[in-house]
C-alpha cells in the first residue's frame, strides 16, 4: 500500500511539474513577449528593454524557467497588472468557491448517476432503462450552459423559485444558500450519464460472473446480490471515475460561473481572458489543474480504503 | 422483483446484434449485404446518419435554395418575430435567423470535422510511437499525455486562443490540442497489445523495417476503434466548440456559428426572443445526437468485427 501511495505522489509531483513547463512555454509563445502585452504595442522600445532586465527575461529560458519554478514554489505567481494585486490573493481568494461547487456537484452526480446505472443494468433493455438512457443521451447532447439556461428558464422564470444569478454568493458571509442550486444542478446532470452509462455496462457485464451465479444461487434476494456484490464490485472503478471526470468538471465550472456569475475561479479566469489578464490566466491554469491532481489523489486514498486488492499488496 | 437478466450478452451499449456468419461471407457483394444487414438492425445509428447528412444537407444546400442576406447589419429588421418574410425571425443584427442557421452550422461543422480528423490523427501517431517505440520514448510520451489530461480542457483551450487573436483555424488548433489525447491513449493499448501477436513478432523476426510493421499490420488493426473514435470526438468537438463560442472565442462577424447564435438568444432570454434561442439550441443537440449514435452504432460493428476474430 504505501508503495502504491509513494507511486502516485511521485507520478502526481511529475504531472505537475509537466504542466509547468506547458504553461511556461505559453507564456513566452505570446507574440512580442510578456513585457509588450503589459506595457501595449505603443510602449518605446526603450521602456520595452527596462522593463525586460528589469523582470529578467533577458536570461537563458532554462534559467527563467528555474526562477519562475522557484517563486511559484514561494507562493509567488506573479502580479496582475489589471487588477493591480497579487496573483496568488486572487487565487486564494477565489478558488475555494468553486471548489465547493465542483464538490458538492461531483458527490451528487455519484450520487445519481450510479444507483441510476444500477437500476439500468439490472433491467436491462426494459421500458424504463431505454427512457433513462434516451433522457441521459439527451442530456449528454446539450452544451452545459445551455442545460442552464432550461433550468433558468422553468425554475427562475416560469416558476419562480431559485434565483437566476449567484453573484450574491460573493459577498463575505453567504447567507442565502439558495443561489447555489440552480448552478450545482446544471454542473451535475450534465455529468450524470457518464456514471450511469458506465455503472450499466459495468452490471450488465457483473451479472454474468461466477460470483453473482454463486450469490443467487446461496439463495440471496436480488436486491441484496445486487447491492452486496454487484455495486460493491463496481464502487473501486467508480472512484477511480471520479478522478478522470474531474477535468470535465471543472471545465463545467467555468461554463456555468459565467452563465450564473458564480464569483468563483472561473469568473475570475473568464475576465482575465477578456482582458488578456496572462498572469491570473497562468495562475488559474496551474491551480485549476493542481486541483484535478490532488482530487484525483484523494479519490486514489479512498480507492485504497475499499480496496483490499490494493491495501493488503 | 423480476428475474435477473442472464444469457449471451454484446458488450457495451447492447444494441448489438448476433450474425451468423458462414466463411463465404467476405467476397465483396456479400460483404455489402453484411453491412446492409447490420445497418438494417441497428435502427438508431441509422437515424443518427440520416440527420447528420440531413443537417449538413441543410447548412450546405440550403443556403443554394434560401437566399438572404447574411452579411450586412439591418437595424429595422432587429429582433423581429418569425413572419412570412423571416420564418425564424431575425437576429439582433437584422439578420434572418433561418440563414444564420444554416451559415452557422457550416462553421460547427466543419470545426467538428477538422478536430475529429486532426485530433485523431495526432493521436493516432502519438499513441503508435509511444506503444510502439515503448520504454523510455514511452514512458515521456504517455507522462505528457497525462499533464495534458490533468488540465481542464475549457481552460486550456481559452489560455490558448487568448494569446492570439481567434480565427477559425486557431479555434479548430485550440481544440484540437485539448481533444487528441485520449485517442492516443487508446492508441497505445492497441498497439501495446497488437505488438506481442505472432504474426507481428514474426514479421519483425523476418527482418520487417518499423515503418513495414506499422502501415502493414499496425494500422490496419486500430483503424476501426480509431474511426469510432474520431466520429465520437466529432460530437465532443461540436460541444466543445459551442463551449467556447459562449465564452466570447468566436469567429469574426459576420461569420457566425450554431454556438454564437445560441449565446446571442441566452443574452437576449429576458427580453423574451424565443426565436433567437431554440433554433440553434434544438440544431446543437440533434447534431451532437446524431453524430453520437452514428459513433455508438459503428462501435458495435467493430465489436463484432473483433469477435470473430
Amino acid at each position: 500500500m504505501t508503495r502504491f501511495l509513494v507511486h502516485r505522489l511521485l507520478q502526481a509531483a511529475l504531472v505537475m511539474l509537466i504542466v509547468s513547463v506547458i504553461v511556461f512555454v505559453i507564456l513566452h509563445a505570446l507574440p512580442g513577449g510578456l513585457v509588450r502585452a503589459q506595457l501595449g504595442p505603443r510602449a518605446s522600445t526603450y521602456s520595452v528593454d527596462q522593463l525586460e532586465r528589469a523582470e529578467g527575461l533577458l536570461k537563458p529560458l532554462p534559467v527563467q524557467y528555474g526562477i519562475w519554478l522557484l517563486h511559484l514554489l514561494q507562493g509567488n505567481f506573479g502580479f496582475s497588472y489589471k487588477l493591480n494585486q497579487p496573483v496568488a490573493g486572487l487565487l486564494v481568494h477565489y478558488l475555494p468557491r468553486t471548489l465547493l461547487l465542483v464538490g458538492i456537484s461531483s458527490l451528487l452526480t455519484v450520487a445519481i448517476g450510479v444507483p441510476m446505472g444500477l437500476w439500468q443494468g439490472y433491467r436491462r433493455n426494459k421500458p424504463d432503462d431505454h427512457a433513462l438512457s434516451a433522457s441521459m443521451l439527451i442530456l449528454y447532447a446539450m452544451p452545459d450552459f445551455l442545460l442552464g439556461v432550461i433550468l433558468i428558464i422553468l425554475l427562475s422564470l416560469d416558476l419562480p423559485v431559485f434565483p437566476s444569478t449567484a453573484s450574491a454568493f460573493g459577498t463575505s458571509v453567504p447567507t442565502d444558500i439558495s443561489v447555489l442550486v440552480l448552478p450545482i444542478a446544471a454542473l451535475t446532470l450534465g455529468n450524470v450519464s457518464y456514471y450511469s452509462r458506465y455503472m450499466r455496462s459495468s452490471v450488465i457485464d457483473s451479472l454474468l460472473e461466477d460470483y453473482v451465479r454463486t450469490a443467487r444461487a446461496k439463495g440471496n434476494s436480488d436486491r441484496r446480490v445486487l447491492v452486496r456484490h454487484v455495486l460493491r464490485n463496481s464502487l473501486s472503478s467508480t472512484i477511480t471515475n471520479i478522478g478522470l471526470t474531474l477535468p470535465y468538471v471543472f471545465s463545467g465550472a467555468l461554463i456555468i460561473e459565467e452563465l450564473f456569475n458564480f464569483p468563483g475561479i472561473g469568473l475570475l479566469f473568464w475576465d482575465a481572458s477578456q482582458s488578456r489578464d496572462y498572469p491570473v490566466l497562468l495562475g488559474v491554469v496551474l491551480v485549476v489543474t493542481a486541483s484535478v491532481v490532488v482530487g484525483s489523489l484523494i479519490a486514489d486514498l479512498g480507492y485504497v480504503m475499499i480496496d483490499p486488492r490494493v491495501r493488503y499488496a | 422483483m423480476p428475474e435477473l437478466p442472464t444469457g449471451t450478452l454484446t458488450p457495451s451499449t447492447g444494441v448489438g446484434h448476433e450474425l451468423s456468419l458462414d466463411p463465404g461471407m467476405d467476397l465483396p457483394p456479400r460483404r455489402l449485404a453484411r453491412l446492409l444487414t447490420i445497418a438494417r438492425d441497428n435502427k438508431l445509428a441509422m437515424a443518427g446518419l440520416i440527420i447528420t447528412i440531413g443537417l449538413t444537407m441543410f447548412c450546405y444546400v440550403g443556403p443554394l435554395l434560401y437566399h438572404t442576406n447574411e452579411t450586412s447589419t439591418n437595424l429595422l429588421l432587429a429582433n423581429m418575430p418569425p413572419s412570412a418574410a423571416h420564418p425564424l425571425g431575425t437576429t439582433p443584427e437584422g439578420r434572418d435567423e433561418l440563414g444564420q442557421l444554416m451559415v452557422g452550422g457550416q462553421s460547427t461543422l466543419e470545426v467538428g470535422f477538422a478536430v475529429a480528423i486532426l485530433g485523431t490523427a495526432f493521436g493516432m501517431i502519438w499513441g503508435a510511437a509511444a506503444g510502439y517505440l515503448g520504454g523510455l520514448i514511452d514512458a515521456a510520451l504517455m507522462r505528457v499525455v497525462d499533464a495534458l489530461l490533468a488540465i481542464p480542457f475549457l481552460f486550456f483551450i481559452v489560455l490558448l486562443a487568448s494569446i492570439t487573436t481567434p480565427t477559425l483555424i486557431i479555434i479548430i488548433l485550440a481544440i484540437t490540442a485539448a481533444s487528441w489525447e485520449s485517442t492516443a491513449r487508446l492508441v497505445r493499448g492497441e498497439v501495446l497489445s497488437l505488438r506481442t501477436r505472432d504474426y507481428v513478432e514474426l514479421s519483425q523476426q523476418l527482418g520487417a523495417r518499423h515503418h513495414h510493421v506499422v502501415f502493414r499490420h499496425l494500422v490496419p488493426n486500430v483503424t476501426g476503434t480509431v474511426v469510432v473514435t474520431a466520429t465520437l470526438s466529432m460530437a465532443d468537438a461540436i460541444l466543445i466548440y459551442a463551449a467556447v463560442a459562449f465564452l466570447g472565442l468566436s469567429v469574426p462577424p459576420p461569420a457566425t456559428s450554431w454556438g454564437d447564435l445560441l449565446t446571442t438568444g441566452i443574452n437576449n432570454l429576458f427580453d423574451g426572443y424565443w426565436w433567437q434561442l431554440w433554433p440553434p439550441a434544438i440544431a446543437i443537440v440533434l447534431i451532437v445526437l446524431a453524430v453520437n449514435l452514428l459513433g455508438d452504432g459503428m462501435h458495435d460493428m467493430v465489436e463484432h468485427r473483433l469477435d470473430r476474430r
